[in-house]
């Protein structure tokens, strides 16, 4: 067993461990932590792909802006416990067998298509760095990262219009 | 890099648990916690195919899918602070109605 294979488990471990967790944790700010744990064990794994500015993004923007988002909205409401009335008793044994079938079907996908995924090929060390991400962004990109800007106006008008409440 | 199956499967794990939280949860608040999950487990499969690859395209378009998510985040959170204004209650069983 190599280094890499060792600390995959590792990290792999955090972040299934992190989002069982998230799942199963009753408290809401329990489960928000968590989550912010898996980001980080995920923004992890972009390191090791040679994707460090998408990793640092991850950070700053998932684990930093989007958490803090929830954890104040939770505060906020006081939405901690929540949604603890008992749902149909049906509910909870056909989501996991869902799960289970899902999580069969995929796993039937990659054991079978194992032969037609691409084998890793050596990258330059200027790979995923924010200088190349910038110089693919600025040039063949550039419209797409014109609309994003209009899609995060109009998600800003939408927020502030809809907890506006109601004119005086 | 280990073969790119293996993220694939990291990947796919995530993304089931997104789903369960999805079905099985009731809080409204950690549903959406899910649906970050499954977006996530979704960037963390483009980039393991843009390391294998050696394409840098998919980090761009995880790139835009954090935006999306972003503002995503900002307009859900928006409403289910509305919701809770109007109903006093942000219970995924009582929101069964579409009157004001």
């Amino acid at each position: 067993m190599n280094a890499n294979l060792i600390l995959f488990i590792i990290l792999a471990g955090v972040a299934v461990g992190s989002a069982l967790a998230m799942l199963f944790s009753r408290n809401a700010i329990y489960a928000a932590l968590f989550l912010i744990l898996n980001f980080v064990a995920v923004a992890l794994f972009y390191v090791i792909l040679d994707a460090p500015f998408i990793a640092i993004s991850q950070v700053t923007v998932y684990a930093g802006a989007i958490m803090v988002l929830f954890l104040f909205v939770i505060m906020l409401l006081g939405a901690e416990q929540t949604g603890r009335t008992p749902a149909r008793w049906w509910y909870q044994p056909v989501s996991l067998f869902l799960g289970v079938v899902l999580l069969i079907e995929t796993a039937i996908i990659i054991f079978s298509q194992t032969g037609n995924l691409p084998a890793p090929v050596d990258v330059p060390d200027t790979f995923g760095t924010p200088l190349a991400i910038g110089q693919e962004l600025f040039t063949n990109y550039l419209l797409p990262f014109e609309a994003t800007s209009i899609l995060l106006l109009t998600a800003l008008v939408g927020a502030i219009v809809l907890t506006r409440g109601d004119k005086k | 890099m280990l073969p790119v199956a293996y993220y694939i499967g990291l990947s796919a794990i995530l993304f089931t648990i997104g789903a369960l939280g999805v079905l099985i949860r009731r809080n409204p608040i950690v549903i959406f916690m899910s649906v970050e999950l499954m977006l996530n487990s979704a960037n963390l499969a483009f980039i393991a195919f843009a390391r294998a690859f050696g394409e840098q395209n998919g980090q761009i378009f995880v790139f835009f899918v954090m935006t999306v998510a972003a503002a995503e985040v900002a307009v859900g959170l928006a409403l289910i602070v509305t919701i809770f204004r109007s109903k006093r209650s942000i219970d995924i069983d009582q929101m069964n109605s579409l009157k004001g």
